[in-house]
């Protein structure tokens, strides 16, 4: 391409503590008008590297030139002054501010007396979005918005400072894929314009539908640097985790073939006509013992909503819910865990870990609950249920003493997984229980789901990707607008008739 | 339609409380002789100036999502304070700046050790509200007297109100009050027209946000419980104004009427949303509270009373109005 160099990081290595060496000796170099995809399993060190270039996190070593100059950013304000910007995963706008303040605030125009023109900035924030071919009020406060338009709003805030470089840190994980498309011309124009984008992502097609040039980061440690033309998708997987993707293949596979033997028992969940207002209405659904059930649909189509009824966290207000024949009514999540459900939120970080405990108290949280609070867990015993899902579910750790925040993404879920089979339920119910983690980890969270199933457990499945669902379900059940649309079985499986139904609505 | 629904849910809160002043100046003024008056309306100002103040003050810091529990103490330090010196024969010119530095000193010095080290800022405050009130009674137990003609002045000057030739339309506010008017038009342009006053917000909302996008969270962190303890100190200088006297055992509590202004005014506790204008009618509010009551010839206690009665409606409105914005946002979310 023969392009001038804007970005060049040399021999990056940091550390957290003794134990955890987040980076080691990385590299990663950046060209004017290149988007550049930055890819690695969890715990590869690309959150690290991207943090240490932000100036979230300083490094141990290494050096980081930006157009041919020295630098380096104490700050995330340091890093966006000499030109680097950031959109994160998760949201990190303001959601009591304006949409328009939230694009402008730091830098918004000022009247001629000095004050904030706030008309201006209505007014630029309009036409910025319009590019983006999202209209809003900009006046209203962003938490009217969902959480795809406020991540548009946040790549819009980034895109408009004057960056040199953008760096895009999984941002479609909430976008759909009309978005996700908006998204992607909006970074091919920024791209001619010159600027450098980094893009990090989980979805391998869009690596390859937008990127130039493919950095694969393992285990803290470079691994090489490619042009996206030349570089086969086969052999990109086998380079991110390290195995060869035939043995990984074939144990989804074996999952396969493990999925169709499994035998459906009795019936475990039945829902009848059940509503809650404000959300779900009439939801008809039966879980069996031993099947993995699959929730499908659109955002907001009442997949997650179906789940918190189920485990008492909304409470039934119309029909009736029966669990193992008998009718029950759920007060409180705690009734559910008495009648051994378990559930895995979507929300990870928010409803999920608890940052500051260890994996061991991670891990008991939930046995703990179910036991009551006066029969306390021995600590000895906690360490063997805590060794114990360590080893089953291959949760890379240097102990069970470990504080959770300080694990991978993928890792972080292997934990509430096993919190939650420490309890042996007999209904786990996963709530996008793969979000954000890499293909080796989704892969093996799959096999295990498939597994437990064929142990006699009932589970419900719900993920917004299809494929995973395809792979992992027998039975899918399609929500749309609150309600029950469709349902698909056994060979009849397919992603166009599941999609059919998330469209038409149409009972096949 | 929709449009007009959500406009009113964000400014329900200070809708209800000026409608709320404005239903308890009615209900006085049908109940008693003489309570429909212009001095009425303008002795809330004159009697509320310092709450209000200090109230501005404290709003900047819960808007953050901070509190401080300071700010009483610290306008009793600074009357004590000026009391003693002035007795001492030092000038008003350098006493009265001298006492504003020391506040804006507390300020610093408590909102770096809530940023910097990552504290409660309920500790902090305590540990400055302690300081402050145990400095006072180490100055002096007794109340000091001011007699300073400066002092004199600001406390007995006033300036007439004509409206019209009757009784009524007759009123007078003291000069002190337009330091209020000040305090509250510059609270109002910084907030809403300056870099800083946004961050404020920001913070509030998200501190970790805040930072992500570049701001200077710190500097605004400080500066918020930098104005909270400079207004403090204002008004402990208003304060003896209208007292004419520095007294270490003045104002217990009194922070806790200047949150419960802010408060009923629509400020949450949770930081991210609140506005001075509305702190100070929560301060009239309870001023005409305190009027009411003392028309209806009570125990003043009935005042804390009330307040509390208020408080609870208040919270829990807000509660209520937060939980319809969600599920409206819920709808307008899948309706999308």
């Amino acid at each position: 391409m023969g392009k001038n160099k804007l970005l060049t990081m040399r021999g990056i290595s940091k550390s957290f503590g003794k134990a955890v060496i987040a980076l080691n000796d990385v590299q990663f170099d950046l060209e004017e008008g290149e988007i550049h995809a930055l890819l690695g399993e969890n715990g590869a060190g690309k959150s690290t590297l991207i943090k240490v270039l932000t100036g979230v996190e300083e490094r141990d070593e290494g050096e980081i030139e930006l157009c041919g100059r020295s630098i380096h950013p104490r700050s995330t304000n340091e890093a966006q002054q000499v030109g680097i910007s950031t959109v994160y995963q998760e949201v990190n706008l303001c959601p009591n501010l304006t949409v328009a303040e939230n694009i402008y605030i730091g830098r918004a125009p000022r009247t001629r007396l000095g004050g904030i023109d706030w008309n201006a900035m209505t007014r630029d924030a309009k036409e910025l979005l319009e590019k983006f071919d999202l209209r809003l009020d900009v006046t209203q406060s962003l938490d009217n918005y969902s959480v795809a338009v406020q991540q548009m709003v946040a790549i819009a805030r980034a895109s408009d400072i004057k960056a040199k470089v953008l760096i895009l840190d999984e941002p479609t994980s909430s976008l759909s894929n009309v978005e996700v498309e908006k998204l992607f011309s909006i970074m091919r124009k920024l791209r001619d314009q010159g600027m450098g984008i980094i893009f990090v992502t989980h979805f391998l097609d869009q690596v390859y539908e937008v990127t130039d040039r493919i950095t694969v980061l393992r285990n803290g440690r470079y691994v090489g640097t490619y042009k996206t033309a030349d570089l086969p998708r086969v052999e990109l997987v086998s380079k991110m985790i390290g195995k060869d993707y035939a043995v990984l293949n074939q144990a989804l596979l074996e999952g396969k073939e493990e999925k169709k033997a499994a035998k459906r028992g009795d019936v475990f969940i039945n829902m009848k006509n059940v509503s809650h207002t404000g959300s779900i209405s009439n939801m008809n659904l039966k879980i069996s013992k031993g099947e993995v059930l699959g929730l499908s649909g659109l955002l907001g189509s009442g997949r997650s909503e179906t789940a918190r009824v189920l485990f008492g966290i909304d409470q039934v207000t119309g029909g009736e819910l029966e669990i193992n024949g008998e009718k029950v009514h759920l007060q409180h999540p705690l009734d559910a865990i008495r009648r051994d459900l378990a559930f895995c939120p979507e929300n990870r970080k928010t409803e999920g870990i608890i940052a500051d405990l260890s994996i061991r108290d991670n891990i008991a949280l939930a046995l703990q609950a179910k036991k009551g609070l006066f029969k306390k867990i021995s600590k000895k015993e906690a360490q063997r249920i805590a060794d114990e899902y360590i080893e089953k579910l291959e949760i890379k750790t240097p102990s069970a003493d470990q504080l959770i925040k300080n694990l991978s993404g993928g890792n972080q879920q292997k934990v509430i997984l096993a919190r939650w089979l420490a309890t042996d339920p007999k209904l786990l119910m996963l709530d996008e229980p793969t979000r954000g983690i890499d293909i080796g980890t989704k892969a093996e969270i799959q096999k295990i789901v498939i597994d437990l199933a064929s142990q006699g457990m009932a589970v419900l499945f719900i993920s917004s990707e299809l494929d995973e669902e395809l792979r992992c379900c027998k039975r899918i059940v399609v929500l749309k607008d609150m309600e029950r649309a469709g349902e698909v079985e056994g060979d009849e499986i397919s992603e166009g008739a599941v999609m059919q139904i998330m469209a038409g609505g149409e009972e096949q | 339609m929709k449009d007009m629904k959500k406009i009113r849910i964000k400014n329900i809160s200070l809708t209800m409380t000026v409608v709320l002043f404005a239903v308890m100046f009615i209900f006085g003024s049908a109940r008693y002789d003489h309570f429909l008056s212009l001095s009425t309306f303008l002795n809330l100002f004159n009697d509320n100036a310092y709450l209000m103040i200090a109230g501005i003050g404290i709003t900047f810091v819960l808007i953050t999502g901070g509190i401080d529990i300071s700010i009483s103490s610290t306008i009793a330090f600074t009357g004590v304070f000026m009391a003693y010196c002035l007795e001492r024969g030092v000038p008003s010119f350098v006493v009265i700046p001298t006492a504003l530095i020391i506040g804006i000193i507390v300020g610093a010095v408590q909102g770096s050790l809530i940023h910097y080290f990552k504290l409660q800022p309920f500790i902090v405050t305590l540990a400055g509200q302690f300081l402050m009130r145990g400095l006072c009674v180490v100055i002096s137990e007794a109340s000091i007297p001011i007699t300073d003609p400066f002092f004199k002045f600001m406390a007995l000057g006033r300036i007439p109100i004509k409206l019209g030739e009757s009784k009524a339309l007759n009123g007078k506010i003291y000069y002190y009050v337009l330091i209020f008017v000040v305090v509250l038009v510059a609270a109002l342009f910084i907030l809403k027209k300056t870099a800083f006053g946004r961050a404020v917000y920001a913070i509030g909302g998200s501190e970790q946000s805040a930072e992500l996008m570049g701001l200077n969270v710190a500097r605004c962190k400080i500066g918020a419980y930098i104005i909270s303890s400079f207004c403090a100190s204002l008004a402990g200088v208003v304060f003896s104004f209208y007292t004419l006297a520095g007294y270490g055992l003045q104002n217990m509590g009194m922070e806790l009427d200047a949150i419960s202004s802010a408060v009923i005014g629509g400020t949450l506790l949770t930081g991210g949303v609140g506005s001075v204008f509305g702190t100070a009618v929560g301060a009239m509010i309870q001023g005409i509270i305190q009027t009411i009551v003392t028309y209806e010839n009570l125990n003043t206690w009935w005042t804390k009373v009330t307040i509390a009665g208020l408080l609870c409606f208040f919270i829990v409105m807000q509660r209520i109005i937060a939980v319809r914005a969600e599920a409206l946002k819920g709808k307008t979310a899948a309706a999308a």
